[in-house]
């Protein structure tokens, strides 16, 4: 064996090609099947896309680097499951590009934030937080409340994730502006394709107490909400197990 | 710099600088109305920089054909003041970010200052900015003189060093305008990431020509780390980076991958991110400048070869361990696991060897601040290593996920490993590719060293303690059979550990400027006149092509 590597490295090319070829074999084993083997990924025939204004506030948590802090993965132990619900499944970040599982919790888990507290308290909790939870030591987003949202664009966003493998129809992608501003204006008449669009369960209200314009806070507030209820996987799964 | 480049050269600069500022034109227009418009300027600046630079000195003499009797270390040096640079820079960043998580109003409430934007900073800017300077600066200086032959030609090394400085000043300077792809240790965007593999691609090919053209038949330990180093990360970044941008004028992209695929393919680079930038290359610089300084040779040849395809292969399995009791199917993790604990053996190969390199120079140890530099960071391999396969095991990983531990065990590694390996090898390179008898001031080593020690100690304990703390916070259970503390209990609990962590890092952070200082005398000192060492030079080439002599 020894002798073998005496020759292979003289050999400048040859050893280079070795190195990729070891180095190759675990990814391969271990990447390439997660997309053949059909359990993997579970099911869900309920599971609905991010609407425009979600997959915008989607696009703001990860500019703000939130992912830092917070996790969105609900491990199966015991306490999380007691702590943050019912543990992730596979299909909920089916179309997350890219996934948000995070690695670090200086801030609790938000995997299944949606539904949890009010959109007023996600307002005042992110423009201060210490002003709601006083040891609190996440950055203040404030500004979020000033900064108009970016909507020109979200056709584009939409047809790039279709590019990816997120089955938007072309309905959704012509109307993607249209339905970011419908669904935090409840009174406009552009209100009515977002129910049409992705389901009449869609969330459509002013989600950051400001009617007149669609803000950053918005979007972020309207994906907060969703989180962990695009599908009621996680839930039936928990209840199956638990018979 | 310009002497060094022959006509020839300069031209070819001057060609592609241009074509830099075109790009970074087209990049200018096209986004105009978001963050890219303002990275197309800063290309398109540092590409007119360059251009200046060069006509500037364009009717300087051309380097006669004696460049061809020594190395050539331009690029060698301009990448280790880079990083040092970096290394100043990250560090502070790091450090201000800790103290954030103590006093949260240190971030002043302004955009770029919070805490999710300056983290990918601090990241990118010690692993890729003063880790990846420092690698690619010792590579060159290394794989010269370990094959005895010169760089292919004066361009493409300086090519590599500031093209890949531009990439991290974008990285940098994208996350603070809120540009990231999200992916930990591959924030930057498409158009960073393309440009990272054409410097990449040319990096390689440096390498390989100088190899070609070596005058040692066998190719030293150190080359194969290096060269694993090189390909492995290439490979990494472009299957994790796989995204399609959002449009041509957005700096956003939409990865390929979507959840479970993507949280696997993100572990495989992430852990391996670590497995060859922040081992495979920093143990190239290990194996070849800690023999040198301890004027012993290298303790085993076949341990060498054991630790270096052990890594190369093993490692690659390990990502999985990042995604225990996650949605990850169960026999994806069990095989991360087992692999992260057999990587153990050549892990502790690689530090044994080098360790027992050192016998018979123990009392160098002793007195050269340097050469214990380089034998902290070997015994801080080893520890590392053995702690992350035993955070690798699932019930121990239940604990020690998402904690703080986590971070303990990440700054183990990179302070006490990948940090001091690269300030002891830069000690030692510094006077060498400077022509000094030595560093300015030895006792200013010293005291960087002791900084360096203690800051890495006192930051890894708090976060040991705050890390173990906080996981068993989370799954105590009071006598009712209800969790026993909120999530903010387990918060304040934090606090004095934060304090402890911020501290710790400004400690190191001293010790790196010391370092920084000491460095700069040592390159501003007055230059005797003295020959070259015998040992380095490379080998001629008009002397024909002698037969290649092994160098034992």
């Amino acid at each position: 064996m020894f002798g073998l590597h005496y020759w292979l490295e003289r050999k400048a090319i040859g050893f280079a090609l070795c190195i990729v070829l070891i180095a190759s074999i675990g990814g391969i084993v271990e990447i390439a099947p997660l997309f053949t083997i059909h359990q993997t990924v579970e099911d869900a025939p309920d599971m609905r896309l991010y609407t425009p204004l979600e997959l915008a506030g989607r696009n703001i948590y990860v500019r703000e680097g939130c992912y830092a802090c917070h996790s969105q993965m609900i491990r199966t132990l015991r306490d999380e499951v007691e702590r943050y619900g019912p543990y992730s499944l596979a299909v909920e970040s089916k179309y997350d590009h890219p996934m948000l599982w995070g690695s670090k919790r200086t801030g609790p888990d938000l995997a299944r934030v949606g539904g949890k507290y009010s959109d007023e308290w996600h307002v005042a909790h992110l423009s201060s937080p210490r002003g709601i939870v006083p040891e609190s030591v996440m950055p203040p987003y404030a500004r979020l409340l000033r900064n108009e949202l970016w909507t020109d664009d979200l056709s584009d966003h939409l047809r790039a994730q279709r590019a990816v493998g997120v089955p938007y129809t072309d309905d959704m992608i012509a109307n993607a502006r249209a339905d970011a501003i419908g669904q935090a204006s409840p009174d406009s008449p552009l209100a009515e394709g977002v129910s049409k669009r992705y389901g009449d369960a869609t969330a459509v209200r002013v989600f950051d107490g400001v009617a007149e314009q669609v803000t950053e806070m918005d979007a972020l507030v309207a994906y907060l909400q969703i989180l962990g209820r695009l599908t009621d996987a996680a839930h039936k799964s928990l209840v199956k197990a638990g018979e | 710099m310009n002497a060094q480049l022959t006509k020839g050269e300069r031209q070819i600069a001057i060609g592609i600088l241009l074509l830099i500022v075109c790009v970074g034109l087209a990049f200018a227009g096209a986004g105009k109305d978001g963050p890219l418009g303002v990275h197309g300027f800063l290309i398109m600046a540092s590409g007119i920089l360059g251009i200046f630079a060069m006509i500037n000195g364009y009717f300087n003499p051309e380097p006669g054909d004696e460049r061809f009797d020594s190395y050539y270390d331009t690029p060698s040096k301009i990448g280790l003041l880079l990083a040092m640079a970096w290394a100043a820079f990250g560090l502070f960043i790091g450090d201000w970010v800790a103290w954030q998580l103590a006093y949260p109003d240190l971030n002043f409430e302004a955009a770029w200052t919070s805490f999710g934007r300056l983290r990918p900073v601090h990241t990118t800017g010690v692993i890729f900015g003063f880790g990846g300077n420092g690698l690619i600066a010792t590579s060159f200086y290394v794989m010269q003189r370990t094959s005895r032959a010169r760089l292919p030609d004066q361009l493409s090394p300086l090519f590599v060093v500031f093209g890949y400085n531009l990439f991290c000043v974008l990285a940098v300077t994208g996350y603070m305008m809120g540009v990231t792809q999200s992916k930990e240790y591959a924030e930057p965007e498409w158009y960073a990431d393309i440009w990272l593999t054409i410097v990449w691609v040319t990096y390689f090919v440096v390498y390989l020509r100088t190899l070609a053209h070596r005058k040692e038949p066998h190719i030293y330990v150190a080359n194969w780390y290096y060269m694993a180093f090189i390909l492995v990360v290439a490979m990494l970044h472009i299957v994790n980076n796989l995204a399609v941008p959002v449009s041509f004028g957005s700096a956003k992209s939409y990865s390929l991958f979507s959840g479970v695929q993507d949280a696997m393919t993100q572990w495989w680079y992430g852990h391996n991110a670590v497995a060859f930038f922040l081992t495979a290359g920093f143990l190239g610089m290990m194996y070849y400048f800690m023999p040198k300084r301890a004027g012993r040779p290298l303790y085993s040849y076949r341990m060498s070869i054991i630790s270096f395809w052990g890594i190369t292969f093993l490692y690659m399995w390990a990502g999985s361990h990042h995604l225990h009791y996650t949605a990850l199917p169960q026999w994806v993790q069990t095989l991360g696991m087992t692999f992260s604990l057999m990587l153990l053996v050549p892990s502790w190969t690689a530090a044994a060897n080098a360790l027992l390199t050192l016998n018979g120079a123990w009392h160098k140890v002793r007195d050269d601040a340097t050469l214990r530099f380089m034998m902290v960071a070997a015994v801080f391999y080893g520890l590392t290593t053995f702690e992350g396969s035993f955070m690798a095991i699932r019930s121990v990983n239940s604990l020690s996920h998402y904690t703080d531990w986590t971070i303990g065990h990440v700054h183990a590694g990179a302070l006490g490993w990948v940090a001091m390996i690269t300030f002891g090898s830069i000690y030692a390179a510094v006077p060498w590719l400077w022509k000094r008898d030595s560093m300015h001031s030895p006792r200013l080593v010293e005291v960087h060293f002791w900084f360096a020690l203690a800051g890495t100690v006192v930051y890894v304990l708090a976060m040991w303690n705050s890390g173990i703390i906080q996981g068993l916070m989370w799954r105590t259970y009071n006598e009712s059979g209800t969790l026993a503390y909120s999530f903010v209990d387990s918060l304040v609990a934090m606090h004095p550990y934060y304090i402890a962590r911020a501290f710790g890092g400004l400690l190191f952070l001293i010790g790196a400027l010391v370092g920084c200082y000491n460095v700069w005398m040592t390159v501003r000192m007055p230059l005797e006149a003295k020959s070259l060492p015998v040992d380095d030079i490379p080998e001629p080439v008009a002397t024909g092509q002698p037969g290649l002599q092994p160098a034992e």
